[in-house]
């Protein structure tokens, strides 16, 4: 099965001028550490909803974050994202790993996970684009530019 | 001691720090500050105020944050001592005011009410700063240095159990932000 292609997302961020990456590491999205320009900031936080929480803080003080993490921690961190897109209405950006959705295009899916990532992201409102093993990442920095010039919150939603 | 109380002390040495303010303070700080580089964090999600508090310290280096947290709240999200911990940031001081209850909620008990060492568990997580004080006066006396003290510095303020409500101020979340940005932007 394919990989994700950590390093064109490494190169998307530093392309679009990514400040800090706040997460919590997935076994796939994980092997972006070795792989972030030494110039982007990890903020490793230790559960989702507090990587939303940080990264509201980074928005309102000027930077620019992005939030990585995987689907499952993503459901998690709901309240903290409601919070920071709804009620702060910040343009948060997230790159969430998710996980089973190449065994689930394959027929072989039994990952609720996978399942339930979409309706979820559909039901809070948060507008995405998907990125396959075979799309090009530069769909990162395009979907980055637009969601600021639109001050929209916006996800990157990696098959894994 | 009261919460109020000690909020009036931090108040008289307050200059220019950006405050955040959540849950029981979020009702009680803007009676003695309104300062514009205030945030009352209403409506909120439980346990965000200290990575909020972060993220501006880490962003702005040049401003200082306080984070006014309630003890409920902190349980929420302990894993942030840890990772405010590790990120070091120079400028934060959070301060958590433990009453042993979930005041806004109605005043109901909380897990390990009264027999929590959030300044231990502070000082474990490596902030090199990490206090408690259960007496005003001592609070009074010790709170000007702290508000200048290079961070991270936790505070831990036993104050009395006293049941409250909250809501939202009456000016929107979108204009106090607002307000923040061109306080800190100026």
């Amino acid at each position: 099965m394919a990989k994700v292609n950590v390093t064109g997302i490494a190169d998307q961020l530093k392309a679009c001028g990514i400040t800090h990456v706040v997460w919590v590491p997935d076994s796939e999205l994980g092997a972006l550490e070795r792989h972030l320009d030494p110039g982007i900031h990890l903020v490793r936080a230790c559960r989702e909803g507090e990587a939303m929480a940080i990264a509201a803080g980074l928005l309102l003080g000027g930077a620019r974050p992005v939030v990585v993490c995987q689907c499952t921690g993503f459901f998690e961190a709901g309240d903290a994202f409601r919070n920071v897109v709804k009620d702060l209405g910040l343009p948060l950006f997230l790159v969430v790993g998710h996980r089973g959705a190449m065994a689930l295009a394959a027929g072989k899916g039994r990952d609720s996970a996978a399942r339930y990532l979409e309706p979820i992201l559909k039901a809070w409102e948060l507008e995405y684009r998907a990125l396959g093993p075979d799309d090009s990442p530069s769909i990162i920095g395009e979907w980055y530019a637009e969601t600021r010039r639109r001050g929209i919150a916006g996800a990157i939603v990696v098959a894994e | 001691m009261r919460t109020e109380d000690c909020l009036r002390e931090l108040a008289r040495h307050r200059t220019d720090e950006v405050v955040i303010a959540a849950m029981t303070s979020a009702v009680l700080w803007p009676t003695l500050s309104g300062h514009p580089r205030d945030l009352i964090y209403v409506p909120s999600t439980m346990g965000g105020a200290p990575g909020l508090g972060l993220g501006i310290a880490m962003a702005r280096p040049d401003l200082h944050v306080v984070v006014l947290n309630g003890d409920g709240s902190m349980l929420m999200n302990l894993g942030s001592l840890v990772t405010i911990g590790e990120q070091a940031p120079p400028n934060l001081l959070l301060i958590v005011f433990d009453n042993g209850l979930y005041a806004v909620t109605g005043g109901q008990v909380t897990p390990g009410a009264g027999r929590i060492d959030f300044a231990a568990m502070a000082a474990a997580a490596g902030w090199p700063g990490a206090h408690c004080f259960a007496e005003l006066s001592a609070w009074a006396g010790a709170a000007p240095g702290l508000l200048a003290a290079r961070g991270p510095v936790f505070v831990q303020l036993k104050v009395d159990p006293a049941p409250g409500s909250i809501s939202p101020p009456s000016v929107p979340m979108t204009e106090r932000l607002a307000r923040l940005r061109a306080a800190v932007d100026g």
